[in-house]
């Protein structure tokens, strides 16, 4: 699916839409935390491909990754390399042809990367990758302006089965997270995916500024990007999309007897070749990363829900989440 | 906290020797991230972020704002000196600096520029700390119809660089647009114009445009039009501002800054808008002794009020970070995501909750205003040299600067075959008398106003009366038609008179 700025904080669609690029290794060698030697050493170096600019949700979760296996000794060194642009689908081919059969590779991905490449009809996707894990999810909210006349989910709800056109939703790129989840709510009520007036801004600021002051009925966004605004009181919480409740007072989507779970979710993939051993190896070494004590505290300071995943459910997830981004995108016209 | 007592606290904060230190670096690097195209303070920002793991968030965030600061200044040097804008909110400033650095006036440009940035930036600075948190409010207040409206204000700006032809200048100004479609199309998620080349998924970067057509298109019209054996230099003439220059830079100086401050504030405003804006408004405000100056010889007003208009919109765009948590540009974006490595979420608490930490940014954003101009008015005299290269050796300077930058935006090799394609487009441009700033000006204006428009529609269920009958909007496009029809009409009473 595709929440493309998120990912790539670098684009702010108005001007400089090309996300950029860096081959970062040199100065992020700026801020490495001391190394605590404990665990054992798992992998000499690891290649870490990021296919967004630097500064984005990927970019992040790489780095994170390299800050908790390195304080824990698992890995001796990291080499990054960030290339940006379309959801991931610049970087994806290069990473494809350029680390085929290397057991080193790493490449962070997720959800936007699912629906980049059907939207954008490319001939490769991560199905072409070799699936390690899932680390970490961020289910979306449903939010509309502190003088709403819809107070709960119900409300707005009926307004949408009645007319989906007179309410107005504001979210990220079109056919991304926001408008995924908006799809697949008016399918459940029995309407069309396209009928939806769904209102598409280059990324979270704008589409922030357009709820907070009232420009449209509704919001549909990452809970972290809503979250401070919900707690200031200057917009309020209708429903969150994940399977549990992220705030005990905003009821969940399928509590609200709308069964739709959608998260944006991030994860790593390897390289095209490599065999059962050697994917099993990347699989032991995020299991290993998951269990240390960096990781924990790196969840809890970004405020990253925990979705750690791997091998086979692993896959069935990724094969059902592909299903469900199609279905939708195919009731939108854009698959 | 009342804003004087939270700037007595933050000045106190960055005025330690370690930040002062801190800031003094984020200047120097970002005027050098400025000078380059391509690599902006969004960017080193980010490769700069693993700071956050060791360094205090003050000393950080007094970093990153020297970083955001520097470049805006570093942006002007090469727009005026090499005809090569270092980001998109210099762009305009090229049209009337290269002209003067061609004609011996290199030096009052850039120090029209220098001194403007810091006014304009004091300016803007000064709004951040008294007016942000009510300024913003009303920039909500903006929907998706205002901004189409503003975008027709701001079209109305082409008429300033159209040129002699308005055949040529609209033709350009339609490139323009038709450059801007390229790229996936927010509102529907389908690619448009991209043949099938995945890194045309995001569009044609629009500094790498201005890039091709000023610099790459003038160095292959030079090497075209070059006489082997004449060995020509550019005079480089006197570096300080005059008397005249300074008189009249500066109500453009302040014209400029209070047009970029509240542009920067709002949520899809930025510094390209503002910019136009003041061009075409010191355009038709300059003396008419001094007129035929711009698009000639290049006129001082045309640099001094962009440039402000561009560094007190950099200003702006702070506002909506601090005052709300709204990333409303890149750079912005980075930096919140900087507050976050420190367990600060960043949001409408933000003020009351890190008072102190915003304080301390707030007052450092003063600090390095200070520095940029100390650091920079010296080396006007320095830069300037970059002229005395005589001009086959300057202008593959150019092109050599031009490709590097280029590349430096995303590594890829596409954007160099445009860089050189568009080049070439420029060259016959340039031969054949088209303007060529029409358009950089429909690429920045052609893809803002579609979404605005589209938005705007799609909120109203297709309503076309929705751009009159919203208070705001009606009053700009008011706006828009007094700019494109006052000077006739006033030119016509005029001559009846």
């Amino acid at each position: 699916m595709l929440r493309r700025i998120e990912e790539m904080t670098g684009s702010t669609a108005m001007t400089n839409r090309r996300t950029f690029v860096a081959a970062s290794a040199g100065l992020a060698a700026f801020g490495l935390t001391p190394r605590l030697a404990g665990a054992q050493q798992r992998f000499a170096s690891i290649y870490m491909f990021v296919p967004a600019g630097p500064g984005g949700g990927w970019d992040g979760l790489g780095r994170a990754i390299e800050q908790a296996a390195r304080q824990s000794g698992l890995v001796g060194t990291f080499q990054f390399e960030n290339v940006g642009g379309a959801g991931g689908m610049v970087g994806l081919p290069r990473f494809l042809s350029q680390r085929r059969g290397r057991a080193d590779a790493l490449m962070v991905g997720g959800s936007v990367m699912v629906g980049a490449s059907l939207t954008n009809k490319t001939p490769v996707s991560l199905q072409n990758t070799v699936p390690v894990a899932r680390m970490t999810e961020e289910a979306g909210v449903i939010i509309v302006p502190a003088n709403s006349p819809y107070q709960n989910i119900r409300q707005l709800l009926d307004a949408l089965k009645e007319n989906p056109r007179a309410v107005s939703v504001a979210g990220g790129s079109a056919g991304g997270t926001d408008h995924i989840i908006l799809g697949l709510m008016l399918q459940k009520l029995g309407r069309q995916a396209r009928e939806a007036s769904f209102v598409a801004f280059p990324g979270g600021g704008p589409a922030q500024a357009a709820v907070l002051g009232g420009q449209v009925a509704a919001g549909i966004s990452g809970w972290s990007e809503f979250s401070e605004q919900i707690k200031a009181g200057r917009v309020r919480a209708l429903a969150t999309t994940g399977e549990r409740r992220i705030d005990t007072d905003v009821p969940t989507l399928k509590e609200s007897g709308m069964d739709v779970v959608a998260t944006n979710w991030r994860g790593v993939f390897g390289a095209p070749g490599i065999n059962a051993t050697q994917r099993q190896a990347l699989v032991d070494l995020m299991t290993a990363i998951h269990a240390t004590e960096a990781w924990r505290g790196i969840l809890t300071d970004r405020g990253w829900e925990d979705a750690f995943l791997t091998g086979t459910p692993f896959e069935q997830f990724l094969e059902k989440d592909r299903a469900d981004t199609e279905s939708v995108l195919k009731d939108l016209g854009l698959a | 906290m009342d804003s004087l007592s939270g700037l007595a606290l933050g000045f106190g904060n960055a005025l330690s020797l370690a930040n002062l230190a801190w800031a003094l670096l984020g200047c120097f690097l970002g005027t050098a991230v400025g000078v380059l195209p391509g690599i902006g303070p969004a960017l080193t920002i980010a490769l700069l972020l693993p700071i956050t793991f060791s360094v205090s968030a003050t000393g950080a965030f007094i970093l990153f704002c020297g970083v955001f600061y520097g470049a805006m200044y570093g942006g002007s040097t090469t727009s005026i000196l090499l005809n090569t804008p270092g980001e998109s909110g210099s762009i305009i400033t090229a049209l009337e600096g290269a002209k003067m650095a061609r004609n011996g006036r290199a030096g009052p440009a850039l120090a029209t520029s220098a001194i403007g940035s810091f006014v304009a930036g004091t300016v803007g600075t000064l709004g951040i700390a008294f007016l942000g948190p009510v300024i913003v409010e009303w920039a909500l207040v903006l929907g998706p119809a205002e901004y189409f409206s503003l975008m027709v204000l701001c079209f109305v700006t082409v008429s300033a660089v159209l040129g002699s032809s308005p055949l040529r200048g609209l033709t350009s100004l339609f490139f323009g647009l038709m450059l801007g479609l390229v790229g996936v199309d927010l509102q529907t998620g389908q690619p448009r114009l991209t043949f099938g080349v995945p890194e045309l998924l995001d569009g044609v970067n629009v500094v790498l445009v201005a890039v091709a057509l000023f610099a790459v298109g003038e160095a292959l019209y030079m090497a075209w039009h070059h006489h082997a054996g004449k060995q020509e230099v550019l005079a480089v003439g006197r570096l300080m501002l005059s008397k005249e220059d300074l008189k009249r830079s500066f109500w453009p100086w302040i014209r400029g800054a209070g047009l970029g401050f509240p542009f920067g504030v709002l949520p899809a405003g930025g510094t390209e808008m503002p910019t136009m804006l003041s061009y075409f408004a010191e355009r038709k405000l300059v003396k008419p002794e001094y007129a035929q100056e711009f698009g000639t010889t290049g006129a001082i007003e045309g640099v001094a009020g962009p440039e402000a208009a561009n560094n007190a919109a950099a200003a702006g765009i702070l506002v909506p970070m601090l005052t709300l948590g709204l990333p409303t540009s890149a750079t912005a974006a980075i930096m919140l995501s900087a507050f976050q490595s420190y367990g600060i979420n960043p949001g409408p608490l933000l003020f009351t909750q890190q008072a102190e930490l915003v304080w301390t940014l707030i007052a450092s954003l003063f600090i390095a205003n200070v520095m940029l101009v100390v650091l920079n008015l010296p080396l006007v005299g320095l830069w300037v040299r970059i002229l005395k290269i005589p001009v086959p050796q300057l202008y593959a300077g150019i092109l050599v600067f031009a490709t590097i930058g280029t590349y430096g935006i995303s590594n890829s090799v596409i954007d160099l075959v445009l860089l050189y394609a568009l080049g070439i487009v420029a060259m016959f441009m340039r031969r054949f008398d088209f303007p060529v700033a029409p358009v950089v000006i429909g690429m920045i204006l052609g893809p803002m106003a579609e979404q605005a428009l589209r938005q705007a529609l799609t909120i109203s269920q297709g309503d076309w009366t929705v751009f009159v009958t919203r208070p705001g909007s009606a009053i700009i496009l008011g706006l828009a038609i007094l700019a494109l029809a006052g000077p006739r009409l006033y030119a016509a009473i005029a001559r009846k008179a």
